[in-house]
């Protein structure tokens, strides 16, 4: 698939000669494609002289950043202390083993991605669930199940 | 007089739906005619969870909805604001009152009672008043008073602030910054979050005070981009004060100009490390460097940077309003002022509460917290700290919040996350929890934390595997104490702590797994058998009823039978059970 690289250009332009720019460039490139292709990082460093090793080395050295297309949904779950206490990693088990994903992955057909995140601040809900910046508190496995038709019906 | 209608709506509240109960109330105002008479006030959240948080004032008091769902709006309208008569059955009830009662609510004072997207309501609330107050005064005096309250740094690490100041405004050079720490990473701490959704301009007032203070003209803000609430009211709040002349050019008519940028975080918990944090806003790897030099002479792009955390600045207008020996009344000895702690796990009432230090953990629990959740499993513990705290157990509750008290225990006050623990929580899980958290966190600079942890992690993997020796305790021990003698920066030096003050304070749970090979709390899955033991259970059926895939066969007055074939081993079964009855 070829990346339309016109997004970047534009983004490119906004930071020239400001300090400390490559994160929040790399944001805003993520933000537009939903992750930051490999035509775009080798764009950034010809435009602006940054070697490409640096560009990846912040790439992958922050969480946030993907590298591959994400699925249509993003299923986040909270791994915080609460969460965990109340029962977080059984959803987080439960979800990878009915998507057949690890934490990280995408399915095959594109539908969901699976996430953790360390605390969403909703202690008082836990466990927390969010899918698509919906939040889904006190979470059971029977309601997971529920969640996941209701988010596969949503194209 | 107006009527005022509050509606929580932090990202608690709006997680809640929130924004639909505001909805449903302008639209019913209007219906009824009452929207002149009324304004809606969109708040930041209040510190309890307790879904949507409604409070109503009118001439003849103020009264407090809670659980409010859409559909009760319209008996709200009519009964209260209509006829006067407030609706008894959604009022907030006594554990409302009790998680209140107990608190002193000065960093939170404005959290949940104005609304953080307009700069009016702040300053009616008496916003701004200390940074006008504080340009009647030399910068040194402001320092002064700052050194004299004995305000101590609230990110962890309890530096005293007022001696930051002195040293960066001493140090030399003719660009400074002030740079404000929202790198919130701790699992299960919320507080800062919950300013900057609340009462931002509070942040922002606190920068500029110290940014007059120690000779600074530009600060930043490194925030966490898992907080865009928190993100897009920072930069409302900045707006507004730019547009009102608090920040900008000429801070009223002063020959004082400050500027605030945001910078936002990209995931990287070692970030709040400042340090690390410092790197970061220069679009670098948030990788820690050693100090000295301290950031106070060498900090941004190797200028003197004064790093202070969300709930330091929000404290500072409040000690510039009414005076260091006010502030310093509150609290013990050496800690002053008030803390505020995020509760969690547990307990009946979860969410901010601020407290005077000296305050007993005991006493957060049972007072505000309202006791346990579940009374009939006991408590077994609780988790101050974060990743870099320890857990204590309840033979340690009655000692004071203090920074001094909670690092004797072996713990740290960290940022005030707090978890309490029940009888069903194994404290070898949670070391293992948090030993994941700081394996993965590690930036990978340096040797003991980088190498260390993740050897420790896999010895308390094969413990709670059932796989457990006993020399293990001592290698934990032992790596531990290097771990934290050694590392670089403050990640490294305290990640070893959960796993340190189990083994101090819990090592009959760590016998159990390496001799007994079975988890007293029934949380390790490895060493779990999916059986009914008899003796405990009430043939109650939760079991039966949360199971996901149908493998528990149950009749009223019977002991439920575990079909193995069927069994996904999901523990939804454990965690319903009250009784501990499977283990």
């Amino acid at each position: 698939m070829k990346v339309d690289l016109s997004d970047t250009r534009k983004i490119i332009q906004q930071y020239r000669k400001k300090k400390g720019i490559l994160i929040p460039l790399l944001q805003e490139i993520q933000a537009d494609y939903g992750y930051v292709p490999k035509e775009s990082v080798d764009l950034i460093s010809k435009e602006l002289a940054i070697y490409p090793v640096e560009i990846y080395g912040i790439l992958t050295f922050y969480a946030q950043f993907y590298l591959t297309p994400r699925g249509r949904h993003t299923i986040k779950v909270c791994q915080g202390t609460a969460c965990h206490v109340m029962g977080g990693k059984e959803i987080l088990d439960y979800l990878s083993n009915k998507l057949e994903i690890s934490e990280g992955e995408t399915t095959k057909d594109n539908m969901f991605s699976l996430e953790r995140v360390a605390c969403l601040g909703c202690c008082g809900m836990a466990p927390v669930v969010v899918v698509d910046n919906n939040f889904y508190g006190r979470c059971t496995i029977q309601k997971l199940d529920k969640l996941l038709e209701k988010y596969q019906e949503i194209k | 007089m107006e009527i005022k209608v509050l509606i929580c709506m932090g990202t608690s509240g709006l997680s809640a739906g929130a924004e639909e109960v505001a909805r449903t109330f302008e639209s019913e105002l209007k219906r009824k005619n009452l929207i002149k008479k009324c304004k809606i006030i969109r708040t930041g959240d209040r510190g309890l969870f307790r879904d949507t948080l409604v409070d109503i004032i009118t001439p003849d008091g103020r009264v407090t909805y809670e659980y409010v769902k859409p559909e009760d709006v319209s008996k709200i309208v009519d009964e209260h604001l209509l006829q006067g008569r407030p609706v008894k059955r959604l009022q907030a009830g006594k554990d409302y009152k009790q998680f209140f009662a107990g608190q002193l609510r000065i960093v939170l004072s404005n959290c949940g009672e104005i609304n953080p997207e307009d700069i009016d309501d702040y300053i009616t609330h008496g916003g701004f008043n200390a940074l006008k107050k504080v340009f009647s005064m030399v910068p040194d005096k402001v320092v002064d008073e700052i050194e004299k309250s004995g305000l101590r740094g609230r990110g962890g690490a309890g530096f005293p602030t007022g001696l930051k100041w002195k040293f960066c405004k001493n140090a030399k050079g003719d660009v400074k910054y002030v740079v404000c720490n929202a790198d919130e990473g701790d699992p299960g701490a919320f507080m800062d979050r919950s300013v900057l959704e609340g009462d931002p301009q509070s942040v922002i007032e606190g920068m500029t005070i110290a940014g007059y203070a120690i000779g600074a003209t530009e600060g930043f803000v490194y925030c966490r981009a898992e907080y865009p609430l928190a993100i897009k009211r920072l930069g409302m709040a900045i707006s507004q004060a730019k547009e009102k002349g608090f920040l900008g050019k000429n801070i009223l008519n002063n020959e004082f100009s400050f500027d605030i940028t945001i910078k936002q975080g990209a995931g990287a918990f070692v970030c709040g490390e400042e340090t690390a944090l410092l790197a970061s806003i220069e679009g670098r790897k948030g990788m820690p460097r050693p100090r000295p030099p301290f950031p106070a002479q060498e900090g941004l792009w190797g200028k003197p940077t004064l790093i202070n955390n969300v709930e330091t600045f929000a404290n500072i207008r409040h000690i510039m309003m009414k005076g260091a020996e006010w502030f310093s009344s509150i609290g013990t000895e050496k800690s002053k002022g008030t803390k505020v702690f995020a509760l969690a796990g547990k307990v009946k009432n979860t969410g901010l509460v601020e407290v005077p230090m000296g305050t007993t953990i005991r006493e957060l629990i049972y007072g505000p917290g309202g006791g346990m959740m579940k009374k009939r499993i006991g408590l077994k513990g609780v988790q101050i700290g974060g990743p870099s705290g320890g857990c204590l157990p309840e033979s340690l509750l009655d000692i004071p919040i203090d920074y001094e008290s909670i690092t004797q225990t072996g713990a740290i006050m960290g940022s005030g996350g707090m978890i309490v623990m029940d009888k069903k929580t194994c404290m070898v899980d949670m070391a293992r929890f948090f030993l994941n958290f700081t394996v993965a966190e590690s930036c990978g600079k340096c040797v003991p934390c980088r190498v260390g942890l993740k050897r420790m992690l896999e010895v308390i993997e094969k413990i709670t595997e059932g796989k457990g020796k006993k020399e293990h305790i001592n290698f934990l021990h032992e790596m531990g104490i290097t771990i934290k003698n050694t590392a670089l920066c403050g990640l490294g030096n305290t990640a070893p702590n959960p796993v340190l003050t189990t083994l101090k304070y819990f090592p009959n749970e760590y016998q159990a797994h390496i001799k007994n090979k079975s988890c007293p709390a029934h949380v390790c899955l490895e060493l779990l058998k999916f059986e009914v033991i008899k003796e405990n259970c009430v043939k109650c059926g939760q079991c039966y009823k949360a199971c996901p895939v149908g493998a528990i066969d149950w009749k009223k007055k019977e002991y439920p039978k575990i079909n193995k074939e069927k069994c996904i081993k999901c523990k939804s079964c454990i965690n319903a059970c009250d009784f501990m009855a499977i283990q």
